[in-house]
């Protein structure tokens, strides 16, 4: 095949005892711009790092322009004119645009600002980029440094790009001017890669589509033979089995009620738009969404981690306060401008499974006692100066019996234990402090099936028990099966509020992708 | 031929993190790396002065224990090692580098020398209590500096400490041409030596048996404070992650500024045990170095005052076995500061091996699959 | 009041080329990403190894030949230094200890070394007399022949030994090796961002490696300048090297990690450090305060970066960080 610029043999490549590619098999075509799709941990990144030099493959041969290569390092890629654009960007902060071109280039060639300036410049107004050469990066917006990070690659001569998630952190319009950009290159014959689980990119910009899932290749077909609906069943594969119960749950009570959130993250960004929802005791609510739409900072925002604008209130309301106002619902508690030590202290009872576990969630190096008392340690021991470690104990070791933790002892630093039973460990914890509000964050995620289904099983039991449940997910399936309604964010916004059972996965795929009001106002326009 | 380079995977050695080993194994391996250290030690005795290394390690062993006096000298010597290490620890474990113990301890020494001069009438025990008190208020006033810009404003708390020590030597060099005595010697002279006001009492006629109650009560403390008080709980905390801590609700700003008045206090003491309980007086080399030596203690012995009390005796048998080569051998008593450098060189270096394990390159398609991964699948069935 | 001056200056000058030196090397190491608190064990190093080998060449000829003396010091000294270096290296990037502890230990061994030999070196060399070197630090104090002729401005830049120039020059070539060369910033890079340069082809370890023992080379010519000038071919056992050792670390903070700036900052530390002898009316106890002007100036040079968050006056970002790559 001449016209093949890369070309995958049976590519594996294992973690552990995870197979991340499994004997992957595909080509791409030279001068094509090829979409990569697939769900979150189909093995889409790892398959391209393996051309960009950051993985080594397992097993299996690659060929570009139909030659066998070897490429152990990002060296080895350069040479053969590949550049990949990570999703974190390889950038350094205080350097200006220019210095973080020519990194790694030509160590012994003379350091000529100008000369690369110029050089750079020509890049520019071939493809449609703008860069300020001499900008640093701590000044730059995401966008500037995604155009930095695709320039560096041209400048290195790269004939192959692969950018990974290239519009993830990008608002629409910008992701309209790289479209256009891509499109230049492709003009300029270059080939490009672009990693992506948004459908509608995909078919905007690609010519064909490789379809990966669960690490394996399923096929590549043309974009213009397909459809939203068909890519999404290529991508999740035929209707899986989920025995996931979804037991119903009379007497609903209002538990929180969340009103005009509004949250500003470090960077001064806006990540949250006017947040309103209400979560019933007896229920799952599931938030679906594109990682980093918002999810984590709703989530600490109710807990009093991450401050919020002035206007926004969080209500909550007990199951067991005897207080009731007229129409027999109990008074609720404005938990804004908490602390998470003053919430606990107010008798909220209020569970959090973080998405980082063992950054946030869990202390790495102590045992499973010590992480018991992370939430209670200063209320849980009468005594005023020493910890209490007989309780904490006792529930490590019912926790280690009923959710069956595999670890050698309860002393165990639990970052030695595997994902799943550190995800117990969390897990056990949060529901042994009987919340009447649980709230989790990818509580699945890279987690087998059978430990998956036993957390889904937990949330369950608590649901009945008449807990509210807030579940963010990335896998809609689960979500679907799972929640009785599914709050959809979108860009920080809550793009609608569905009903579980009746929800259709492409109508809350879509929701996921696509903001009404931005649509709304596109078509106004 | 490139694709037969394709089959050439792993690189011919690769590290790797080691599973849990046991206490023994641990300490074996410990020993086998302290053993190699004293054997290249040997070797290198050897080689710069051609004396028999045996002879020479025989005499540093009689240096250090020979006589009951040298024995109370290297157990001295171990104390105020062990003192500032216990004062470190807490800051350690909390992830704060607090390389400014020579400091902390200087100005806990200035505190006691001055009550010792300006205060010789007080009852003894009301003076020794007061040097105690005022000593450990003024270390952590030395520790609590860099901690309240470090909570504010993450100011670099290493070299920040660093400087405070050099703040605390001038300080000292003050205090010590305003307290010179005889005038124009510039040293502080032996204070009280008369009255020996300020002077830790003989108990049972040992003239250092206080200062190893002090250290041995303060190490039995520290121990029980770091691993079974709600303080110590929070300090494991914040040196893990300041987001964990931040979820578990606990304030860390408040943590770090309390800690390090804990740390800089015990610190303080520790100067207090080098004026009024070894020396009785006071100069700019009242902490002699040993303040960085007990933050390689503290850190090698991972916070735990019982592994402190070992290393700081082995360093301080080092230390008084080298004087009796220098004046046996004709050398000079630095040859222990070599010494406990290349000895500790080995044992950071076998910190890595109780961790890591070295995965050489076995034949194709052999994984290492680590123990847990496999087992995930059945247990939730 | 003129002649005060010029002393004054003369003595900051002397001060200050021992700190340039140290604070150029440490600057080169923390550019790579590593905090090697063995600058006081390096310069140790370089300066008895210097010492030795000119020591045992002078009392083996009857005539050594001064340019020998002089190379044969430089050489000495910097191999000793990156030798420390090399260990301090291999410990924090190959065997993964941690870097403040690795570093204090250096200094320690190297105090040991470097005290051990200074003291007992006539004594192992079998000669019993005063350890000195006059014809290398005389070597070492020539100065420039027509400093002699220009007066005050002859004193104040001309008269000194070569060393003193060719700390500036050094400070000079790190500066432009940093900023205008691409192997400078390959090695920012990795102190910056080793992920970064990682993934931009650059070896990692290798430009810490290199930057460890280079820097720690460059620091050892502070040792050998210390011996050979400043005190004038002897030894002291007076711990002076442990102090403008750590001066030199704090100057590196001072400077902002840039080594043009250590070329006029070492001179100021040297103004700051010797002031109190030239200021009237002091006594001698007041002196001592004044001596902590160096580092009181550090310590707020120290608080105003971190306060003010220019983020061109910050450490490099990953340093004290170690970096490996992920396990494959």
């Amino acid at each position: 095949m001449a016209d093949a610029a890369i070309e995958f043999k049976n590519v594996t490549k294992r973690f552990g005892s995870v197979v991340a590619n499994d004997h992957v098999s595909m080509t791409v075509n030279k001068g094509e711009i090829l979409s990569l799709l697939g769900e979150n941990g189909s093995g889409k990144t790892s398959l391209m790092n393996m051309l960009s030099g950051i993985y080594f493959p397992d097993e299996g041969e690659i060929f570009i322009n139909g030659e066998p290569v070897t490429i152990r390092d990002p060296k080895d890629a350069y040479a053969l004119k590949i550049g990949m654009v990570h999703q974190h960007f390889k950038l350094v902060d205080v350097f200006t645009a220019a210095e973080n071109l020519i990194v790694g280039i030509d160590p012994g060639k003379k350091l000529d600002r100008k000369e690369i300036a110029g050089e750079i410049k020509d890049i520019c107004d071939k493809y449609g980029f703008v860069i300020d050469t001499g900008k640093k990066v701590y000044d730059m917006s995401v966008s500037e440094k995604q155009t930095l990070e695709i320039v560096k690659m041209l400048y290195r001569g790269a004939d192959i790009l692969i950018l990974d998630e290239p519009t993830a952190v990008l608002t629409p319009q910008e992701s309209e001017h790289l479209f256009s950009v891509i499109k230049n290159m492709k003009k300029d014959g270059k080939t490009v890669i672009i990693i992506t689980h948004k459908l509608h990119e995909v078919l905007s910009v690609s010519d064909r589509v490789a379809i990966l899932r669960k690490g394996r290749y399923i096929e590549t077909i043309k974009t213009s033979e397909a459809d939203e609906e068909k890519l999404t069943e290529l991508m999740v594969g035929r209707h899986v089995e989920l025995n996931i119960e979804r037991p119903e749950v009379e007497n609903k009570e209002l538990r929180l009620s969340v009103k005009n959130l509004n949250c500003v993250n470090s960077e001064g960004q806006q990540v949250l738009f006017d947040i309103n929802f209400d979560l019933y005791g007896g229920e799952i609510l599931g938030i679906a969404g594109i990682s980093g739409n918002g999810q984590k900072e709703l989530l600490e925002a109710i807990v009093g981690l991450q401050k919020t604008q002035s206007g926004a209130s969080v209500v909550y309301y007990d199951p067991e306060s005897d207080k009731k106002d007229d129409d027999g619902k109990s008074a609720g508690m404005e938990m804004i401008g908490l602390s998470p030590r003053m919430i606990r202290e107010k008798g909220i009872h209020l569970s959090f499974v973080p998405e980082d576990r063992l950054g946030m969630g869990l202390v790495g190096s102590m045992g499973m006692t010590e992480n018991m008392m992370i939430r209670d340690y200063s209320t849980a021991s009468k005594s005023l100066l020493f910890t209490d470690k007989k309780k904490p104990r006792e529930l490590a070791e019912e926790i280690k019996e009923s959710l069956c933790v595999v670890t050698p002892d309860i002393s165990t630093p639990v970052s030695r234990l595997s994902g799943g039973n550190v995800q117990k460990v969390l897990v056990g914890r949060e529901i042994a402090a009987a919340p009447a509000v649980l709230m989790t964050a990818y509580a699945v995620r890279g987690l087998d099936i059978n430990t998956s289904y036993t957390i889904y099983d937990l949330l369950n039991e608590q649901k009945k028990k008449g807990v509210a449940i807030i579940y963010v997910g990335e896998d809609l399936d689960v979500i679907l099966a799972l929640c009785d309604r599914i709050l959809v964010l979108c860009d920080g916004h809550v793009n609608g509020i569905l009903n579980g059972a009746e929800a259709r996965k492409e109508e809350v795929g879509l929701l996921m992708t696509e903001l009404k009001e931005k649509r709304r106002e596109e078509i106004a326009e | 031929m490139e694709a037969n380079l394709n089959h050439v995977h792993d690189p011919w050695v690769r590290i790797a993190k080691r599973d849990e080993l046991s206490f023994l194994t641990k300490l074996g391996i410990r020993i086998a790396i302290l053993a190699v250290g004293v054997i290249v030690c040997a070797v290198i005795i050897y080689i710069i002065t051609g004396l028999n290394p045996f002879v020479v390690y025989l005499t540093v062993v009689k240096g250090a224990f020979g006589t009951v006096r040298r024995v109370w000298a290297t157990v001295r010597e171990m104390m105020m090692l062990a003192c500032i290490a216990i004062g470190l620890a807490p800051a350690f474990k909390m992830k704060f580098w607090n390389i400014g113990a020579e400091g902390q301890l200087l100005i806990g020494g200035i505190v006691s020398a001055g009550c010792m001069i300006y205060l010789p009438f007080l009852p003894g025990p009301v003076l020794l209590l007061l040097m105690f008190v005022l000593s450990a208020a003024a270390g952590a006033l030395w520790g609590l500096v860099p901690a309240v810009f470090k909570a504010k404003w993450n100011t670099n708390e290493t070299l920040f400490t660093l400087m405070m020590n050099y703040i605390a030597i001038q300080l000292t060099a003050f205090f010590v041409s305003k307290w010179e005595n005889p005038k124009g010697s510039n040293t502080v002279g032996i204070i009280n030596p008369n009255t020996r006001a300020g002077w830790f009492p003989e108990i049972a006629g040992q003239q250092f048996m206080l200062n190893v109650i002090i250290v041995l009560v303060l190490a039995l403390l520290m121990n029980i404070y770091l691993k079974y008080t709600k303080h110590g709980y929070e300090i494991a905390v914040v040196g893990e992650s300041w987001n964990t801590a931040r979820y578990a609700g606990i304030n860390v700003g408040k943590i770090l500024v309390r800690t390090m008045l804990l740390s800089g206090a015990v610190c303080g003491i520790a100067g207090f045990l080098a004026v009024s309980g070894a020396s009785h007086t006071i100069s700019t080399s009242t902490a002699g170095g040993r303040g960085f030596t007990a933050i390689i203690v503290a850190w090698l012995a991972k916070f735990d005052s019982l592994t402190m009390l070992f290393i700081s005796l082995m360093l301080a048998f080092f230390d008084s076995g080298a004087n009796e080569i220098a004046s046996k051998c004709g050398l000079n008593d630095y040859a222990s500061d070599m010494i406990i450098g290349i000895i500790l060189f080995f044992i950071l270096a076998g910190d890595f091996f109780v961790n890591y394990r070295l995965v050489f390159r076995k034949k194709a398609s052999s994984v290492i699959k680590d123990g847990n991964s496999g087992v995930s699948g059945k247990e939730a069935a | 009041m003129m002649q005060n001056f010029v002393t004054l200056i003369r003595a900051a000058v002397f001060f200050g080329t021992v700190i340039m030196f140290g604070c150029v090397g440490e600057t080169v190491t923390e550019k790579a990403g590593n905090l090697n608190l063995g600058v006081p064990g390096i310069m140790y190093l370089g300066g008895i190894a210097s010492l030795s080998s000119v020591f045992i060449y002078e009392g083996s000829t009857d005539n050594p030949n001064k340019v020998v003396c002089v190379i044969l010091a430089l050489v000495s000294a910097f191999v000793a230094s990156s030798l420390g270096g090399l260990i301090y290296a291999f410990l924090t990037i190959t065997l993964r200890a941690n870097q403040n502890v690795t570093g204090l230990t250096l200094t320690i061994f190297g105090s040991g070394v470097a005290n051990f030999f200074g003291g007992s070196l006539n004594t192992l060399a079998g000669r019993f007399e005063q350890i000195a070197v006059p014809v290398t630090s005389a070597a070492f104090r020539t100065t420039l022949p027509f400093s002699g002729s220009l007066g005050i401005v002859g004193e104040l830049f001309f008269s000194y030994g070569f060393m003193v120039y060719l700390a500036i020059v050094i400070a000079v070539l790190t500066h432009l090796f940093m900023n205008h060369t691409r192997r400078g910033l390959n090695l920012r890079t990795v102190g910056e961002n080793p992920a970064a340069a990682d993934a931009a082809g650059i070896n990692v370890n290798l430009n810490k490696y290199l930057a460890i023992c280079i820097g720690a080379g460059i620091c050892g010519f502070g040792g050998v300048y210390y011996v050979m000038d400043y005190i004038k071919g002897t030894w002291a056992n007076d711990g002076s090297i442990e102090t403008l050792g750590w001066l030199a670390v704090a100057l590196v903070i001072f400077t902002t990690w840039k080594s043009k700036h250590a070329i006029w900052g070492a001179y100021l530390f040297g103004i700051l450090y010797w002031l109190y002898l030239y200021i009237p009316g002091l006594t001698r106890s007041s002196q001592e305060i004044f001596k902590m002007l160096p580092y009181v100036v550090t310590v707020v040079v120290l608080i105003v970066t971190s306060l003010r968050n220019s983020r061109d006056k910050q450490p490099p970002a990953a340093l004290g960080l170690p970096y490996f790559r992920e396990e494959r």
